[in-house]
């Protein structure tokens, strides 16, 4: 059974997002998403300074079975990405909501995390699948 | 209707992630596809690989009809239970599909086919029959479990019924050994030694747990397609189907031209191809750079020319990326790749990249 934390919220291309203290959003993929994917072995990552709009393709997480596009939750512009990825994109798979982070943004609009699911409505989702 | 080998609910209780191929209900992984990977490579893992086409051909013609059917030549195989690599291609040379055919005695041999091609194959089969003397049996209650690895003999020959195991232990590369029922080949898809074991299906689940029990790993399609990149093995429908032709897929070697007495199918069209000359070659490829080689993805040559990646993916042995590419003859030593949109630098290379746990090219 995949793993759904309540503190954060979902979007239903199977990204999470987390809004922390200081107002920026780290965002991720869901334990669920990497099950589906299998081991990851490359993750693409978005440069910082790139400014997004929600929706917005800006990562590439590929596993031994397929490559998936990562979109941005939300609008905003990229502070942080997570380089030790690049050497180590399993912690992807075994850790997905803490190591496995991906990128940071600075969001233009904070409410725009109102328009994504919550974790219940994110297991939903994921049952219906 | 998804089609369910004997071994469903086996895979099943060991929490198996289920897929389907090819219309089967089939094992991808049971955890991590990259840790079944490197246990074939370093010691022993098991497939359930019974969604295969077992298919006998017996009567007094079998070995003509054999020899008029396939492109290579069963004429080589004089030793019995020695195997052979096939393709079986249409008039046009086009590949109908590849294959194993072993040799039982003169008026018997068996092949077995792929799983996704079964319906043309067969109705191929029976087409090409017409005005030989044989009859075309096909085995589906046999099961079929691929036994892999540096340790895969000493697993396995133990736990064979009756003397097969002493049998099993004496064969040599791709060749077999029966008992009843029970078929044992020194063969894969994984570029490591072990056995192919056709079994009847209701053996099939005591011997799988009993192979568990010893220690041998499930590994699933995942691990089976990755092993099966590395030894640079070609998989039907990804790297080759109808639309091609042997001297294009990498397997020119699998042509018996000699006796060029013998005539088989697709014979003359192949012969004016290879005359033609301008057939397009099939290399491996090494990723230079960070990212993953996936089929589909265009090669671009130094002077502009194309050509295409048929079946790509990560090497959890060289933990780079490799491939299968069909692409001009005129390719040099490197090339770029386009992975979406931006060009890398990749390797050409023999499309041999591990065997026996071993690493085959300079990276």
């Amino acid at each position: 059974m995949s793993d759904t934390p309540n503190d954060r919220k979902y979007a239903d291309s199977h990204e999470w997002a987390l809004l922390e203290a200081d107002g920026n959003i780290r965002v991720g993929i869901t334990d669920h998403a990497q099950e589906l994917l299998g081991d990851l072995v490359f993750v693409e990552l978005p440069e910082v300074g790139q400014e997004l709009n929600k929706g917005d393709e800006c990562s590439v997480v590929e596993s031994v079975k397929a490559a998936s596009d990562i979109y941005s939750p939300v609008t905003g512009e990229i502070v942080a990405v997570n380089e030790e990825l690049d050497d180590t994109p399993e912690a992807i798979n075994t850790s997905p909501y803490a190591d496995g982070w991906i990128f940071v943004i600075k969001p233009t609009e904070t409410s725009e995390l109102d328009d994504l699911l919550d974790a219940d409505g994110y297991i939903n989702l994921t049952e219906d699948e | 209707m998804t089609k369910k080998t004997i071994l469903n609910s086996a895979h099943r209780e060991l929490n198996a992630r289920m897929v389907d191929f090819g219309g089967w209900d089939m094992p991808v992984n049971y955890g991590s596809q990259i840790d079944e990977h490197h246990f074939v490579r370093q010691s022993v893992g098991m497939f359930d690989v019974s969604h295969m086409t077992v298919v006998d051909v017996n009567g007094a013609q079998a070995k003509a009809y054999l020899q008029t059917l396939l492109a290579n030549d069963v004429a080589k195989l004089t030793r019995q239970g020695k195997a052979l690599y096939s393709c079986m291609l249409n008039e046009d040379a086009g590949i109908i599909d590849d294959l194993i055919v072993y040799f039982l005695d003169e008026q018997n041999y068996r092949l077995v086919v792929n799983a996704s091609t079964r319906d043309k194959d067969i109705a191929w089969l029976e087409k090409q029959a017409e005005g030989f003397n044989v009859d075309i049996n096909e085995k589906p209650t046999l099961a079929m479990i691929a036994v892999q690895g540096p340790k895969a003999r000493q697993k396995v020959c133990p736990l064979l019924p009756d003397r097969l195991g002493l049998s099993a232990a004496e064969i040599k590369p791709f060749s077999a050994c029966w008992h009843g029922e029970w078929f044992v080949g020194r063969t894969g898809y994984t570029g490591e030694d072990g056995f192919e074991i056709m079994l009847p299906e209701d053996k099939a689940e005591g011997f799988w747990k009993q192979l568990l029990e010893v220690g041998v790993k499930p590994c699933g399609l995942g691990a089976r397609d990755t092993l099966r990149l590395e030894a640079g093995m070609n998989l039907y429908g990804q790297d080759m189907d109808e639309t091609k032709n042997p001297l294009e897929s990498g397997l020119a070697w699998t042509i018996a031209w000699e006796p060029a007495s013998r005539d088989f199918v697709g014979k003359a069209a192949l012969q004016a191809i290879k005359e033609k000359a301008s057939s397009d070659k099939f290399v491996g490829l090494l990723l230079e750079e960070k990212g993953v080689l996936r089929g589909h993805q265009k090669v671009v040559l130094e002077d502009g020319a194309r050509g295409e990646i048929t079946s790509g993916g990560y090497s959890p042995t060289m933990e780079r990326s490799i491939a299968l590419a069909r692409v001009p003859a005129n390719i040099g030593e490197t090339c770029k790749i386009d992975i979406r949109g931006k060009l890398k630098n990749a390797t050409v290379v023999k499309p041999c990249f591990v065997r026996q746990g071993a690493i085959q090219i300079k990276i």
